[in-house]
């Protein structure tokens, strides 16, 4: 599926979409790591939470559960909320 | 002119330039890192930077035992917490793979979260690749491969009786309670300090096992308990290369000293002068005499300004263990000039006199090249410095 990479770390990605396999979001994030290393622990924390300036959308929806299951046709948008000064 | 032998706060004859070797101050900020070298003359200085900018640094060190390897605390203002690593003085970076981050909570409990690397500390001469890394909310952590991959230590991040005495999020300083201070003794890689702000200093005699508070003589805040490491604020405790038995403090509550064995600190900053006070963040011991060290009072009166006291900035020396002090203000502004220093945010080099930094919480970066007797402003500026090290590249 394709995932939508913020500005903040298209230093892991050096882009602005990539296609990323996995049946849930969690799975995703994972493969997305496997892929570009050190890009999870950016958006989310130790004990699984997505982190509080970043937000994640599939289709549209925010998504805050990494167990929400996924589909192949799915579109999946990372953004970094407003913040900081 | 007056004769420099005669000025308490100038550097003791003889003095041996063999030591003088190139410089390197790597400064951590607000909003990305910057390095600044020279030779060992020390009168010009060639800037390297912005690094990450726009990541918040809150520490930048070189590793003393290869002279090349630096490693930077991270973060940004939306992404999460990491370590940088290069092993080529700057020139690349490559990220941790396995940053500092605690355990995983059990299903159903609530697990911490690090918001920040806060202080890192290279290990042992004797283990090139250990380093420890404090964070916030305090953990304390160790990579035992240079910095690619990070443990925590669960005798302090888990232990029922160190969580109580750290408290929580809003117990800690403005910007979240710090773990920091590590200290490794040089003749023994097993013997290790370190400090909570707030929860108290603490000392390991078996590699950091076990561990026992070290608050004897320390004072807390009038009213609360002192028996209680919870009250503890130390701001910055450094341990004295030329006599690795004796440790300076910072503290929230004054300037100490303790020489070991005793485990009795001494508030040895009751001589500052009473308009100043012995309150501020940075300590910095020199790296031969034990007897001398320098520190950076701020306004800790009312509500706690945080300011240079009456907006007029200056270090203080002592060349007597803390039993006198000398104010060094030479250079440094006369009025109105209401930034102050943080704790990471002043350094001293090796060299013979000893140079002295210190970055501002307005961005400037200072100098001294002799001790203190007289500073110079070498950088304007820059977002807010969080720490300034001077160490001696390879």
């Amino acid at each position: 599926m394709k995932v939508h990479i913020p500005g903040a770390l298209r230093s892991y990605t050096e882009k602005s979409q990539v296609e990323v396999g996995g049946a849930t979001l969690g799975e995703v994030l994972a493969e997305l790591d496997r892929q570009y290393a050190g890009i999870r622990f950016r958006v989310v924390d130790e004990q699984d939470g997505i982190r509080p300036h970043i937000r994640i959308f599939v289709n549209g929806a925010q998504v805050r559960d990494l167990s929400q299951p996924l589909g192949a046709a799915d579109e999946v948008v990372i953004v970094q909320a407003l913040s900081g000064g | 002119m007056a004769n420099p032998n005669d000025n308490p706060s100038a550097p003791a004859k003889p003095r041996s330039r063999a030591r003088n070797r190139p410089v390197l101050i790597a400064v951590a900020t607000r909003k990305g890192a910057w390095l600044y070298r020279s030779t060992g003359a020390r009168k010009t200085w060639q800037v390297d930077g912005p690094h990450f900018l726009g990541h918040v640094i809150s520490h930048l060190v070189l590793d003393p035992r290869d002279g090349r390897t630096l490693l930077a605390a991270a973060r940004t203002g939306h992404l999460g917490p990491t370590v940088f690593r290069s092993d080529d003085l700057g020139r690349t970076w490559k990220e941790a793979a396995a940053p500092p981050a605690f355990a995983k909570a059990d299903d159903g409990t609530k697990g911490r979260v690090v918001d920040h690397t806060f202080w890192l500390t290279p290990g042992h001469a004797s283990e090139p690749g250990v380093w420890y890394a404090g964070t916030s909310p305090q953990g304390l952590f160790r990579s035992f491969d240079g910095g690619v991959t990070w443990k925590p230590f669960s005798s302090i991040n888990d232990d029922p009786r160190y969580r109580q005495w750290m408290g929580t999020v809003q117990d800690g300083t403005p910007d979240g309670p710090k773990l920091h201070s590590v200290i490794v003794d040089p003749r023994d890689p097993r013997h290790l300090y370190f400090a909570m702000s707030g929860g108290g200093v603490h000392e390991s005699a078996d590699g950091g096992g076990t561990w026992t508070p070290l608050m004897n003589g320390l004072d807390v805040v009038q009213g609360f308990d002192a028996a209680d490491p919870t009250f503890h604020d130390p701001h910055c405790i450094r341990l004295c290369p030329g006599n690795p038995d004796r440790l300076y403090q910072q503290n929230h509550c004054g300037i100490y000293r303790l020489d070991r064995p005793s485990d009795r600190w001494v508030r040895v900053g009751r001589t500052m002068p009473e308009r100043v006070g012995d309150i501020g963040f940075p300590l910095v011991v020199h790296p031969r005499d034990p007897d001398a060290a320098w520190v950076f009072p701020m306004d800790g009166t009312t509500v706690w300004p945080r300011t240079s006291p009456e907006g007029m900035p200056a270090a203080y020396g002592t060349r007597d263990g803390g039993n006198t002090w000398q104010r060094l203000d030479a250079g440094l502004p006369r009025s109105q000039a209401w930034w102050t220093v943080k704790r990471q945010a002043m350094s001293a080099d090796a060299a013979d006199p000893v140079g002295l930094y210190f970055g501002t919480t307005s961005g400037e970066l200072w100098m001294s090249r002799d001790e203190g007797a007289r500073w110079t402003c070498i950088a304007r500026h820059l977002p807010e410095i969080y720490a300034v090290e001077a160490a001696h590249p390879a």
